[in-house]
């Protein structure tokens, strides 16, 4: 049933890139548990803004975990306690009343943070750029039914491919690692026959624009799948270093 | 028809235009394109496709969206499904029962010719998907899988999971992203396009502002395509994103673009209920559901207000108590029936005191039937000859949960109720708009170079848009029509070199837009800007959403033209214009909508008849169903606007050469 919460806030405060930033405390009162936790700062940035105050900023948009705007670091753990939802969806039936809440921008350096908890994610575009797409122009493919994919093939690719790029792994790693991210693109087009002609450049590509971008090294802790709000699995990060090994082993590459 | 709206269909059979169109539209070569660029605003669906495709081609594009990436548009959200006509499952579908089924779904009011070409393409936007790597539902055979949507009796949505936007979309912006490596594409993300600049009567440019350091920017384009998606904030509750605005159309518009019929908008009828004030947006439970649910409410009165009051439970009403009132009412169709009916009915049931949850605004969609009809399914193909009751259950959840499962988890984190123990609770809401600024067959507004696809547009979903309907749209005019039809304008317009962003237009647009924004910062009023947008949205939505009158419109346009001002003088945005400011951001968006608004229920008022999402209670048959007038009213609705809120109506005449018009029936 609903409830109404008292809760102290924690929230990282930074002007701008070159701020150093800091916590600042807030009071929220009333919060009714059918709130989500974005609301919960709307509630908080409403106020703000009445005694001129400067609101919080938070990347946001769809409001139900599809998008992957949302990027609060909330007690710890990005997207806060619950597993499998992002922070859109994370209500406040989760927490009690009286709790403190420590929220945080995503923490890395190739995710330089804007304002308070806005970060540039850019860097993950330019990973898709470098080779996570099939090199088809638009134009008169064959048949969609041409070429049968195997049931089980298409589901776990299906599932590498539900990844909403949000940056909840990068951020859950202590070592900023985007390897299931870019694991989780590598593998979808590695389990499917379009993806084939291009599998083995696209692993090598995709991983050397990972590492400029200044991204860690994976050593395989696990955290990111665990924090995945959408259950990206750890065997894609499995078969991307086969990929990339293969890869490197090939005399076929250029 | 007015000499302002020439709608340039070509001539011939229904069946040849696209095609012959095609072949002797002109072309530009490929070292020219390389020196004509493009401006795309939005990277959703319309906006990426359109994108990769242009920029393969060879033209030099500039991709602009307000999020932090084209792939966060709000495309990705849409969940059931996407439309072609394949006839995969050999039930009788075809390129022409598309096109019907499109322009009876949209009660007549969508134009033959346009639609036509969507049904003929839909077909490649599955093979161009598959091809690029999206990871489509199979059988186990291999071959592609199909579910049923509402408005029509063959199966022909091609789905992924309950995230099929996702996967277009993240298929199409792989293919933008490829263009971006190649340099072909140059990305804004964090941009806003705050107007379009126009010279000589031609569309050359935008004004954008950088949302992260605030600076305003001028960009040339020989052509200017607006791929922003559609209008549905403006009732602040809806399925749309947090994000999402009208911004760009409506700028356009007030550079001289006709906005056509913007009181078409369509309210879904599943979405999880309002719970509280709180509420930040609606969530919708898709379509695809109701091809596996059945929707009810309690036939007895008494039931109703003893569930409201939490006295028993939706499993204690007994069968013969519960009323199927879609399956009473439209014997043939039954759920599936489209949208714009589906909600009315669930209203009619609520207003007349049979609403399930305690704002008396919910009915049920309940899956317990179809679960067992899985559950046995399953024992059969186990060779299971006498399954218990909880095995049946059992196994019929396991396919519920693999055919839904992300929409039943969404359902139970929203509500905290578990979908697979209880009927779902749902009622309607806003989700998309039919209208948008008016484009001829080339997609083009009546302002030459300045483009509308997608959502943004208004033409291919008359009065009421089908489900699994709005993703094929999008795909359609990126992927498939706006790559010849730009050809008709930009052969002519090859030997136009770069115009400077030094020239005056440039100049006096960004200042104009400096204004608004210092405006804006200045008034330093009372009421924050969601205070203005939650007032704007009850007007709307009380007088011009799922039922509209003639005296309740009246009142509307007074209110928002009154809120309208209270707003310019009252609203407080904080911050400065330097840097990242979301405030500001919200603000500009609203200052928009409530002019929007005002057209919305103008055109409502103008349009004397009932039609799809358009029902004005005026006019209805004996039955409650809408009552169209195809003698005055069988015509697109395009206003041109004036300074100072000032709009005059044209008419586009809807000829329909190849259907024959009737009332619309799904009994």
């Amino acid at each position: 049933m609903e409830k109404n919460l008292n809760l102290n806030l924690k929230v990282w405060r930074q002007k701008n890139a070159n701020d150093k930033g800091k916590f600042e405390e807030y009071k929220v009162n009333n919060i009714s548990t059918d709130m989500s936790f974005l609301e919960m700062f709307d509630v908080l940035n409403d106020r703000l803004v009445t005694e001129d105050k400067e609101p919080i900023a938070f990347d946001h948009d769809c409001r139900e975990g599809i998008c992957g705007s949302c990027s609060m670091f909330i007690n710890g753990q990005p997207h806060g306690p619950k597993q499998g939802v992002t922070t859109c969806q994370l209500h406040m039936r989760s927490f009690n009343d009286g709790d403190t809440i420590v929220v945080e921008p995503w923490r890395a350096t190739a995710f330089p943070v804007i304002k308070d908890l806005v970060v540039d994610r850019s860097a993950f575009d330019r990973i898709i750029s470098a080779g996570g797409f099939i090199s088809i122009n638009t134009g008169n493919a064959q048949d969609a039914n041409a070429i049968p994919i195997p049931k089980d093939d298409a589901d776990e690719a299906f599932a590498a491919a539900a990844c909403i790029g949000c940056g909840a792994c990068v951020a859950a790693c202590k070592n900023a690692s985007a390897m299931l991210f870019v694991s989780a693109k590598v593998s979808q087009f590695a389990l499917l026959p379009q993806g084939q002609p291009e599998r083995y450049q696209r692993v090598s590509e995709m991983v050397a624009q990972m590492d400029l971008e200044g991204f860690g090294a994976c050593t395989n802790t696990g955290a990111c799948s665990a924090e995945c709000p959408k259950g990206i699995s750890l065997t894609h990060i499995a078969r991307m270093n086969r990929d990339f090994l293969v890869a490197g082993m090939s005399t076929n590459e250029k | 028809m007015t000499s302002k709206l020439d709608s340039k269909i070509p001539e011939g059979n229904l069946e040849q235009k696209w095609t012959k169109y095609r072949s002797t539209v002109p072309l530009v070569n490929p070292a020219n394109k390389r020196s004509l660029e493009i401006i795309i605003v939005g990277s959703g669906l319309a906006g990426a496709s359109a994108a990769a495709s242009l920029a393969e081609l060879g033209y030099k594009v500039k991709v602009f969206c307000f999020q932090d990436s084209a792939r966060r548009a709000h495309s990705i959200a849409a969940q059931g499904g996407i439309n072609a006509a394949k006839n995969y499952q050999n039930d009788g579908d075809s390129t022409y029962r598309l096109f019907y089924d499109t322009i009876k779904g949209g009660d007549y009011r969508a134009r033959e010719a346009n639609v036509y070409r969507l049904a003929e393409v839909s077909a490649n936007i599955i093979d161009q998907s598959v091809a690029s790597g999206v990871p489509f539902a199979r059988e186990y055979g291999g071959l592609l899988s199909n579910r049923s949507f509402g408005g029509t009796q063959v199966q022909r949505t091609f789905y992924a999971a309950g995230q099929t936007g996702q996967q277009l979309l993240l298929g199409a912006y792989s293919g933008l992203q490829r263009q971006v490596g190649t340099g072909n594409v140059k990305m804004y993300a964090r941009h806003e396009m705050l107007d379009v600049v126009t010279i000589d009567g031609k569309c050359r440019g935008i004004i954008a502002r950088d949302l992260t350091t605030g600076k305003l920017e001028r960009h040339f384009g020989h052509a200017v395509l607006l791929c922003s998606g559609g209008y549905g904030n403006v009732f602040f509750l809806s399925t749309n994103a947090m994000g999402s605005n009208v911004t760009a159309a409506w700028k356009a518009h007030k550079k001289g673009a006709m906005f056509a019929n913007p009181c078409f908008t369509q309210i879904h009828p599943t979405c999880i209920p309002v719970s509280g004030d709180h509420q930040s947006k609606l969530t919708l439970m898709s379509e695809s559901l109701r091809n596996d649910g059945r929707i009810w409410v309690p036939a007895k009165l008494e039931d109703a207000l003893a569930l409201r009051e939490g006295r028993i439970k939706p499993n204690d009403i007994k069968e013969e108590d519960r009323d199927y009132y879609l399956e009473r009412r439209y014997p043939a169709f039954g759920n599936l029936v489209p949208r714009d009916v589906a909600s009315r009915a669930a209203k009619e049931r609520c207003d007349a005191g049979y609403g399930v949850n305690k704002t008396g605004e919910a009915v049920f969609l309940d899956f317990a039937a179809n679960t067992i009809r899985y559950g046995k399914i399953e024992a059969n193909k186990k060779g299971m000859h006498n399954p218990t009751e909880e095995q049946v259950v059992a196994m019929g959840k396991a396919v519920v949960k693999e055919k839904y499962g992300n929409l039943f988890d969404m359902y139970q984190q929203i509500t905290g109720v578990n979908p697979y123990e209880q009927p779902m609770m749902i009622y309607p809401a806003v989700h998309y708009t039919m209208g948008g600024l008016w484009v001829d067959y080339n997609l083009m507004t009546n302002i030459p170079g300045l483009y509308a696809l997608g959502e943004a547009n208004f033409s291919d979903h008359g009065a009421n848009r089908l489900g699994a309907s709005a993703l094929m749209q999008g795909l359609a005019d990126g992927y498939f029509v706006i790559p010849y039809t730009i050809g008709a304008y930009l052969s002519k317009e090859i030997m136009t070199k770069a115009i400077s962003t030094d020239h005056e237009a440039f100049v006096e647009a960004e200042k104009n837009v400096q204004n608004t924004i210092d405006r804006l910062l200045s008034i330093k009023g009372s009421k924050t800007v969601d205070y203005y947008h939650k007032k704007l949205g009850l007007i709307i939505w009380n007088q011009c959403g799922m039922a509209r009158n003639e005296a309740g419109l009246k009142k509307a346009i007074s209110d928002v033209q009154a809120l309208r001002e209270e707003f310019w003088s009252n609203v407080k945005v904080p911050g400065s214009a330097n840097g990242l400011n979301q405030e500001l951001e919200k603000a500009g968006r609203v200052a928009d909508f409530l002019e929007l608004g005002e057209l919305m229920c103008k055109d409502a008022l103008e349009r004397n008849e009932s039609c799809g999402g358009h029902f004005r209670e005026e006019y209805q048959t004996e039955e409650g169903e809408a009552l169209r007038d195809d003698e005055n009213y069988k015509y697109v609705a395009a206003w041109e606007y004036f300074a100072g809120n000032k709009w005059e109506l044209h008419k586009e005449d809807l000829i329909y050469d190849n259907i024959k018009i009737a009332q619309r029936s799904y009994k």
